[in-house]
């Protein structure tokens, strides 16, 4: 099991700089997501972990010794390809046999007619066997292992990708965007199923994703990476709760955030539409971009109006958008009561709690709010 | 044969059904669908049927090239060919053309295409001057070889010289002859087989590399055992077998370079078709040579076709 170090990695292709100097430590037995739209520099990051990318300069440490002189094959590291890149031709079987027998056999033991001849072939063979038909009923593919991987379904195929990559006991496991070839069903299904692998080997996952609920569910860290930085890392409800980026805000969590514009006063306080929050911070006075959660938008009572212009019933919560009064902002919020929801274009009054409040400067850096301050900024009379 | 049956029987059943009730209207389908495809099979039958038909039926017949009648001599014309020593030496000869170009035309161009996908510059250079010998016509080319192997002042000798080496005539020795136009046969196949394996080569995925070097596969042999070869196996039974069929039909340069000699060391199966048909004018011995070479290509095909079948685990 490892721990793997990355201190100022750049990359650029063809004059775009794709990674511009990541420093992240990866602890031993961790599940990291490494998450961002496309185009951050996520999957490059995790190729130059895998070695299959070099970068331009910075260095990658596994396990404190430096690793970029060493080929991938010899990092010993698995990686499960988004395609799942399973050989079509060899069977599951031989697929997961691939890793063990590169290692375990000489060239001469692997050539195709002499090789089976030769005296120790034999009982190597048997240990991959029994290697192979352990990982396979962990996995609970064993009934698959005579057939081909076009015969596979595509959670079948992720699943031998995995068995592949867990066969040889690796130092860590690289995944990169494992789940998106699968319909959305499986997808959760998935998720539960790599988070309990996780759990049982409890060896250091390195997860690439764009899928902000599959970082959410799985992992015990997130990484944020935007436009080849990475911006934030946390656990999912540091990221979730206390984003310091805007764009980290708005990335993570489904609906996005909603942002509204406000100002900050030269005491310190804090306007919002026109309506001051009973907050304040230490910033500078002038503009800053207010955001608060849909779940917590309370609606029925506060400061604010808007009129429903849509609403999303999901069953067991519905989201109701609303068209906020004399401004072109939308806004969404969360409702839990699915009995009781709002009619199409009526007229609502909501509010948010201060604590809900996340506020950012004009650059998207969050701004600390002076927590003695904090109150409810709910207007009595309304409730 | 049995699912086979059934399967057409299923098929058949809910058709009869459908013209039982709607007579008019299926019977007028049908004509549609032979309509439609009459243009296509009466192409077929004239343009390549018909014509191996012919050839079939001229080799049961005595017929004489502009003669003006012809009588039906059943088996007699593959009699004397099974008893004609030169037949025997001429498919002797084209059997060992292949056997040696084949091989030969199958790894160089292989080789020739790793090394080109491989290269970083120059790629459309090396591909066109390697596929030059394909587009030119090999007749001339056969001009030019001839040149390059005149035991004088050929090229081939006169490297041969400079290297302290003795010269010689690689044409007209027996010994050497065939391997000579074996050797024009693969410089001449070979830029077509780089080709069709360059574009074998590119439609494999590059993460099947990546995969293989991430499970540990570190040299480039084990890359090649895991990935390309088998990668290219549909590639290479094609290329195997277009370059067997070509390398049967070997005519043009036997012709213009040795015409069968010396002492029929190099007469091939077409050279003697040629020979018997258009210069002895026994057109119905000569087509009976054809129907001996079409067996052979009938034969190339249907191994190629039965290893296509076999190749579907590639989807």
């Amino acid at each position: 099991m490892a721990q793997i170090e990355l201190s100022a990695i750049r990359k650029s292709f063809d004059g775009t700089d794709v990674l511009k100097g990541i420093d992240f430590r990866i602890e031993d037995g961790e599940f990291i997501s490494l998450v961002g739209p496309s185009g951050c520099g996520k999957s490059t990051l995790l190729r130059i972990i895998a070695g299959l990318e070099p970068q331009n300069s910075g260095e990658v440490r596994i396990d404190g010794r430096p690793v970029d002189a060493i080929r991938p094959s010899a990092r010993n590291l698995a990686m499960v390809f988004q395609s799942y890149a399973l050989y079509p031709h060899l069977s599951t079987f031989d697929n997961i046999a691939v890793p063990l027998r590169m290692r375990r056999l000489s060239a001469i033991e692997r050539l195709p007619l002499l090789g089976p001849l030769l005296p120790g072939r034999r009982v190597k063979e048997r240990a991959i066997r029994a290697d192979i038909t352990a990982i396979a009923e962990q996995l609970d593919i064993a009934p698959l292992l005579r057939r081909k991987p076009g015969q596979l379904s595509g959670g079948q195929r992720q699943r031998v990708a995995v068995g592949r990559a867990m066969v040889r006991e690796p130092r860590a496991f690289l995944f990169d965007e494992p789940l998106s070839n699968l319909d959305a069903k499986l997808r959760v299904h998935m998720r539960a199923e790599l988070a309990e692998l996780h759990r049982r080997l409890e060896a250091t996952f390195v997860y690439v994703t764009h899928d902000q609920a599959e970082a959410m569910t799985m992992s015990s860290r997130i990484a944020v990476m935007m436009g080849g930085e990475l911006i934030q890392a946390g656990t999912p409800a540091q990221i979730y709760n206390d984003p310091s980026d805007i764009r980290v805000a708005e990335f993570i969590g489904s609906p996005k955030i909603n942002i509204l514009p406000g100002r900050i006063r030269n005491d310190g306080g804090i306007d919002v539409l026109g309506t001051a929050l009973r907050l304040a911070c230490k910033a500078t006075a002038g503009d800053c971009r207010v955001g608060v959660r849909p779940e917590r938008i309370e609606l029925g009572a506060g400061p604010f109006s808007g009129s429903v212009v849509h609403l999303e019933n999901l069953g067991a919560e519905a989201f109701v958008h609303l068209a906020i009064e004399g401004t072109a902002l939308r806004l969404i919020a969360r409702l839990a009561d699915v009995r009781h929801l709002p009619a199409m274009g009526s007229a609502l009054a909501f509010g948010f709690p201060p604590d809900a409040v996340r506020v950012f400067d004009p650059a998207g850096k969050r701004i600390e709010l002076r927590a003695e301050q904090a109150e409810r900024i709910r207007e009595p009379a309304h409730v | 044969m049995s699912d086979g049956s059934m399967t057409i029987d299923a098929a058949i059943v809910p058709a009869a059904a459908a013209r039982q009730t709607l007579p008019a209207h299926g019977s007028r389908r049908a004509y549609a669908a032979y309509a439609l495809v009459t243009p296509a099979a009466a192409l077929m039958l004239v343009m390549l049927l018909g014509p191996l038909a012919g050839v079939i039926a001229l080799s049961f017949t005595d017929y004489q090239l502009g003669a003006p009648h012809f009588s039906w001599i059943g088996l007699a014309n593959y009699q004397d060919l099974f008893a004609d020593k030169v037949f025997w030496t001429a498919l002797r000869n084209t059997l060992t053309y292949v056997v040696v170009v084949v091989p030969g035309a199958v790894v160089a161009g292989l080789a020739i295409a790793l090394l080109i996908q491989s290269g970083t510059s120059l790629r459309s250079l090396y591909r066109t001057i390697y596929f030059l010998p394909v587009m030119a016509t090999l007749i001339a080319m056969a001009v030019v070889w001839e040149f390059m192997l005149h035991p004088q002042f050929g090229l081939v000798n006169g490297l041969l010289r400079g290297a302290g080496l003795p010269a010689f005539a690689w044409l007209q020795d027996r010994n050497t002859a065939l391997y000579a136009l074996c050797a024009i046969g693969i410089w001449q196949a070979v830029g077509f087989n780089m080709v069709l394996f360059l574009a074998g080569l590119v439609s494999i995925p590059k993460q099947l590399y990546e995969a293989a070097e991430i499970d540990g596969a570190s040299s480039g042999w084990a890359r090649f055992r895991l990935v390309t070869w088998p990668m290219l196996g549909p590639v290479t039974t094609f290329v195997v077998v277009i370059s067997g069929i070509r390398s049967f039909q070997v005519f043009d340069t036997v012709h213009v370079l040795t015409k069968g000699g010396p002492s029929k060391s190099t007469e091939v199966l077409i050279h003697t078709m040629y020979t018997e048909g258009f210069e002895f004018f026994r057109s119905g011995y000569a087509a009976a040579i054809t129907v001996v070479f079409l067996v052979f290509v009938l034969a190339l095909t249907l191994i190629k076709s039965r290893l296509a079948d076999r190749g579907v685990h590639y989807t």
